[in-house]
């Protein structure tokens, strides 16, 4: 039997807020345990929160740039629960009247198609704390550090057809919060986290079939591989003509397994109620506009101007926009190199792949987009060859120097582009292959291409390396070929 | 409007609140004569009438994203029944 796989996302981002959502306690990942969690965050008696404006005011920039309603007036719920995590044994969330109302997303695909996902809703909550299950004495260590985080929960339509889509959104999601910089998008330390729910109904069917939620997902290449193992297990019970079961599913990436969590029968029953410590918020036109004021480019609109002012194609405009850091460092490189085509594939290239293979981020990166600008003016105008720029390029990145044209000068790698002074090197080397030459004469076109190496080694040594190859190349051809 | 005991010792487990039999008889009735007051309000006309988040009719002040809070690990874990490595520790939950 065929299937339609039908996927909606809920996804977690933490706001990049100095303070915790309704105390003054500090945000900064890494502390030590305990110390960023106050008597509000504790839930000691007689506390009362206070919510933080900039939390607000990054959940409207978010509704802004998903073209969204935003709620004029939102309300907080109390989510009931146990768990050690949550100190108050609620969670301070908003249900009926969230900050953010129905908006949409593009997503691009691999086919060059787009397509819209809808956006539910998004909605202000708190984050909880950490669980950690390492053994103390049979017992279990609580960090309440995060316990306050602010959070945005983002919740889509079930409008995602494949794990491809899926991804899709979520990379566009990444790329939109991180451009406006309400969060920092580090997806390791948990920054965005991904619920995605899952169901299959035989292909061409209108009515959707029983979901599963599978939680807490937090890279890309786990959401993929989660997504293909959720569905493939849904098929097989299917086709055996078994039902899907209404639950909460965990996935290890580890090991490629996913376990049920909660199931039907203890479904959650949250009991949420307006939370009477908080009064309703209201936004009125001023902070909406002061919020739509501090938009930044969006990706969007990035990627068609990338499109328009560099003529980049679209895969490279869409790779080199999606970030907004990597789209800061390719601007700096090109204001400098004003070869957008070539810049384009330094950064993509070797610059990526440097980055990847020493787990850096952008931000991280050695050499600065001047430099690497700096670099590829001189590849442009032939001063040096590809393999001196990577030599140019090991040099910066080590921190063995900061200057291009410095690093070329100590190390003898600029070409000699001089035509009258690399003739004379190839007329003295013919001089010396006679032999070679008669060989070369009788040839075919074929093989005449294949011998051209046996000419260009002894060229190269004769000018230190530092004869231009291109140059080279025609220059022989023209004596060889007379 | 009624409410069975089968709904009370849901929602005490929920609470994590025990009862015994004779509670929940007692809360049957209890709870009963709350539903029966509300069943009451029911009754009225709320056709023009906002819903209300809260009694109050105010708007929440929001507060400056700037840190006030200091580290007082030290004080509140001095009331903790087990802590080590600046962790609170609670009996081992895994679900």
């Amino acid at each position: 039997m065929q299937w339609d796989v039908v996927i909606g996302l809920e996804i977690h981002v933490q706001l990049a807020t100095k303070t915790k959502i309704f105390s003054g306690s500090s945000t900064a990942f890494g502390a030590e345990p305990n110390t960023q969690a106050s008597a509000v965050d504790l839930a000691m008696p007689g506390t009362l929160p206070v919510p933080n404006e900039e939390a607000f005011r990054y959940a409207v920039m978010f509704g802004l740039a998903i073209d969204a309603e935003i709620g004029r007036r939102s309300v907080f719920e109390r989510k009931n629960y146990f768990y050690p995590d949550l100190p108050k044994g609620y969670q301070t969330t908003q249900l009926e009247q969230p900050i953010v109302g129905p908006g949409h997303v593009e997503i691009d695909l691999a086919d060059g198609s787009t397509k819209t996902i809808r956006i539910h809703h998004a909605h202000l909550e708190e984050d909880a704390g950490k669980s950690l299950h390492e053994d103390f004495h049979g017992m279990s260590g609580i960090d309440l550090n995060r316990a306050g985080t602010p959070l945005i929960e983002v919740v889509t339509e079930p409008d995602m057809r494949s794990a491809e889509e899926a991804v899709a959104f979520a990379k566009k999601l990444h790329s939109i919060v991180t451009s406006l910089g309400i969060c920092d998008g580090n997806m390791s330390q948990g920054s965005m986290r991904f619920d995605v729910n899952i169901s299959l109904k035989p292909k061409g069917q209108e009515a959707f079939g029983t979901r599963t939620e599978t939680k807490n997902l937090n890279s890309f290449r786990f959401m993929e591989q989660a997504i293909a193992h959720e569905v493939e297990r849904q098929m097989d019970i299917l086709e055996d003509g078994g039902v899907i079961d209404q639950e909460t599913r965990l996935y290890n990436g580890d090991r490629d397994e996913s376990r049920s969590m909660r199931s039907k029968e203890e479904a959650n029953d949250y009991r949420y109620f307006p939370c009477p410590d908080l009064l309703p918020v209201e936004i009125d036109d001023a902070f909406i506009d002061h919020c739509r004021s501090r938009l930044p480019e969006l990706p969007d609109a990035r990627k068609t101007r990338f499109k328009d002012q560099y003529g980049l194609n679209d895969y490279d405009a869409g790779l080199l926009s999606g970030d907004a850091k990597l789209a800061a460092f390719f601007e700096d490189a090109v204001s400098h190199s004003k070869d957008a085509k070539l810049t384009a594939n330094w950064v993509q290239g070797e610059l990526s792949a440097r980055l990847n293979a020493e787990d850096r981020l952008i931000t991280d990166s050695p050499i600065s987009g001047v430099q690497l600008g700096d670099l590829i003016v001189r590849i442009a105008d032939d001063s040096i060859s590809s393999a001196g720029a990577k030599k140019v390029f090991d040099a910066l990145w080590s921190g063995e120097g900061d200057n291009v044209d410095a690093i070329i000068e100590a190390k003898g790698l600029k070409q000699v582009s001089d035509t009258g002074a690399l003739e004379a090197m190839v007329d003295e080397v013919l001089a010396g292959m006679p032999e070679q030459i008669a060989q070369y004469k009788e040839a075919d076109e074929k093989k005449r291409k294949k011998m051209m190496g046996g000419f260009m080694g002894p060229l190269m040594k004769a000018s230190k390396g530092q004869g231009n190859p291109k140059l080279f190349t025609d220059i022989l051809k023209k004596k060889l070929d007379d | 409007m009624t409410i069975s005991r089968e709904d009370i010792e849901k929602v005490a487990l929920l609470a994590r609140i025990r009862v015994n039999d004779q509670q929940v008889t007692e809360l049957e009735n209890d709870l009963g004569n709350i539903l029966n007051l509300v069943d009451q309000l029911q009754s009225a006309d709320t056709e023009n009438v906002k819903p209300m988040a809260h009694p109050l009719d105010a708007i929440q002040r929001l507060r400056v994203d700037e840190v006030t809070e200091t580290n007082q690990r030290e004080a509140f874990q001095a009331i903790a029944p087990a802590t080590e490595a600046g962790l609170y520790l609670v009996p081992k939950v895994i679900d």
